[in-house]
């Protein structure tokens, strides 16, 4: 286990831990929002990356999640042991229902559809009054148990780091196990792969659910970051960013996806401080990622890297 | 609800009918030829409704605004092609999607650089204005049905370009084999460029005929992409006429359930069940049509 990518790994996991003892309140946010998203965007990758489906409706669950733990906190419930699992099967029966329609269809199809859902979703909670409508949902951040509480910055820091360890775990394993293999078998060859007796279907179904599931619960993670179940969170333009964030770090990559949303998060500090119009460079920025690589920043740098050596 | 009421709208759900159909008109076509998706196409609409404004502004002269914003966003269209699509159509359906997301957020910002984020009018032409009698004593505004009928005239010559015309017969061809097509001598690349220009001077027409019913804003557009998804979808990809029968449909779903639901159901679920009706309506299709109503004969 000692390759130099494991030690890289370990390395940044140590980097990390050290955050929250800077003692800045504004990078530790900063940094919890990144690995939140970094969350989301590996929940994302098992559907884009290893299934080859291109879902523009992930934001949907990411709202499912912060409303769940937002609607629970209304009745009362302010336990994250009640509180994350309701998230995470909220978010996987929508994605079943979602999925089980939208993945009747495929190609551009596939597409327009999981982005008309998720925007059904948009709208019908600006349009819910009691649960905010457009002004969202404040909420109180759940506890576990009576000592930690993702009201205070650090708990949340590290219950977000020790979440997205577990997250990137749980998506190795799936890649690496038979249904991980089923599944990246559909990808590069569905007719195959029926003829060879699998349910390309079903697998499929069952991906966009874990997926879902996991974007649920990265979506809890965020309504307890910001105290607050924003419409923001489900809006069309998140799903979108989710995209940009595989795309930046490397689609069908372990740590693309984390990398992503931390250079996706750069990118928008650094270019909103010199402009408020930080998509007038970032967009053409994207369009140029994409004609250049379609393996990501990082598949850009380990191929000029590999070149060199 | 009285007779006058649900007639009026039924007329506004077949105006939006229209609009969507010119939208996705223009979507379905480049599928059915490149096989591309485009998010840009909703800037296109935001931008012809923009271009009139501007030109409004100037000569106070509506159907100068109207031409002169159709053939910018026609340029527009053209543009695009030439710096941007034609390096994607080959590409994976994520670079696609990514690459047009991203020309979408630079059009939002632009057009927010250069028009504000306040939301500018377009007054209605002055031959325009006005009403005319509908049943029982009540009246209907005439834009909107010059609207509906001018989109109604732009399908019609839609149809007859597609069907009847040699050049229509080479759209046609290019979707069902584009390679053949240019071995036999037929230049591709301009005809792709044509069909572009043409999709997004649709699109800009829409923009431009509801630019004096609606306040003209930024993102304006994105709204009504997602909206002509679905009638892509429930139209079948690569079909026109589907295209034509399924924006008719969701804009009369849309509308009636816009007026109807809050009356059935109350003023609190109504309007949110309202909102979600033609995505409703979109995922019965799904179950019972996946390929879409009127998949069966393309172009």
């Amino acid at each position: 286990m000692t390759t130099p990518k494991f030690t890289l790994a370990l390395l940044a996991l140590i980097a990390a831990a050290a955050v929250p003892w800077l003692g800045q309140p504004y990078l530790t946010r900063l940094a919890t929002s990144v690995l939140i998203l970094g969350i989301a965007a590996t929940s994302l990758n098992i559907v884009v990356g290893y299934g080859g489906l291109v879902s523009f409706g992930h934001a949907a669950f990411l709202g499912i999640g912060a409303y769940t733990v937002g609607i629970l906190g209304l009745a009362g419930l302010h336990s994250g042991f009640l509180g994350m699992p309701a998230a995470v099967a909220a978010a996987a029966l929508a994605a079943f229902l979602i999925g089980g329609l939208s993945l009747r269809a495929t190609g551009v199809f596939f597409i327009m559809i999981t982005l008309a859902f998720a925007q059904m979703l948009y709208y019908a909670v600006i349009a819910a009054v009691p649960i905010g409508g457009d002004n969202g949902l404040r909420l109180d951040p759940v506890t576990f148990g009576s000592r930690v509480s993702l009201n205070q910055q650090t708990s949340l820091y590290y219950v977000s780091l020790v979440s997205l360890v577990a997250a990137l775990y749980l998506c190795r394993r799936l890649v690496l196990s038979r249904f991980g293999r089923v599944l990246r078998g559909i990808k590069d060859n569905e007719r195959r792969m029926i003829s060879l007796g699998f349910f390309a279907y079903r697998y499929k179904l069952a991906a966009f659910v874990i997926a879902g599931g996991l974007g649920g619960f990265a979506g809890a993670l965020f309504a307890n970051l910001d105290a607050y179940a924003s419409p923001e969170l489900i809006h069309w333009t998140m799903s979108g960013d989710m995209l940009v964030m595989l795309i930046l770090g490397g689609v069908g990559t372990l740590a693309g996806p984390v990398l992503g949303a931390a250079a996706f998060q750069l990118l928008q500090e650094v270019i909103s401080s010199y402009t408020k119009h930080w998509m007038l460079f970032f967009g053409p920025l994207l369009l140029l990622i994409v004609l250049v690589s379609n393996r990501g920043v990082l598949g850009l740098v380990f191929r000029e890297a590999r070149r060199d050596g | 609800m009285s007779l006058a009421l649900l007639l009026e709208q039924v007329l506004n759900g077949i105006q939006l009918g229209v609009m969507l159909f010119l939208m996705a008109a223009g979507l379905t076509l480049i599928f059915g030829i490149l096989n591309f998706i485009s998010l840009v196409h909703g800037s296109l609409y935001m931008l012809g409704a923009f271009f009139a404004a501007s030109v409004y502004g100037w000569t106070n002269d509506f159907v100068v605004s109207a031409v002169l914003a159709v053939l910018g966003t026609f340029a527009v269209g053209i543009v695009l092609d030439v710096v941007a699509f034609r390096r994607l159509y080959m590409r994976s359906h994520l670079d696609q999607v990514l690459g047009t997301f991203g020309l979408l957020l630079f059009f939002n910002d632009l057009t927010l650089l250069i028009w504000g984020a306040e939301p500018h009018f377009i007054a209605m032409p002055q031959f325009l204005s006005g009403s005319v009698p509908l049943v029982a004593g009540s009246r209907y505004p005439i834009y909107r049905l010059a609207i509906t009928g001018a989109g109604l005239a732009v399908a019609a010559a839609l149809y007859v370009l597609i069907m009847r015309v040699r050049l229509g017969m080479l759209i046609r061809a290019a979707a069902s084999n584009r390679q053949m097509l240019g071995g036999l001598g037929i230049n591709v690349r301009r005809l792709i460029l044509l069909v572009f220009g043409l999709s997004a001077a649709m699109a800009g027409f829409a923009g431009v005929m509801t630019g004096p019913l609606v306040a003209v804003q930024v993102g304006m557009g994105d709204a009504i992409l997602i909206t002509a998804f679905v009638v892509v979808v429930i139209g079948g990809i690569g079909s026109v006429r589907g295209a034509f029968l399924s924006a008719l449909l969701v804009g009369l779903v849309d509308t009636m359930g816009r007026a109807l639901l809050p009356h059935w159901l109350g003023y609190s679920a109504g309007p949110a069940v309202a909102s979600m009706s033609i995505y409703l309506l979109m995922a019965v299709v799904l179950l019972l049509r996946p390929a879409g109503l009127f998949a069966a004969g393309r172009a």
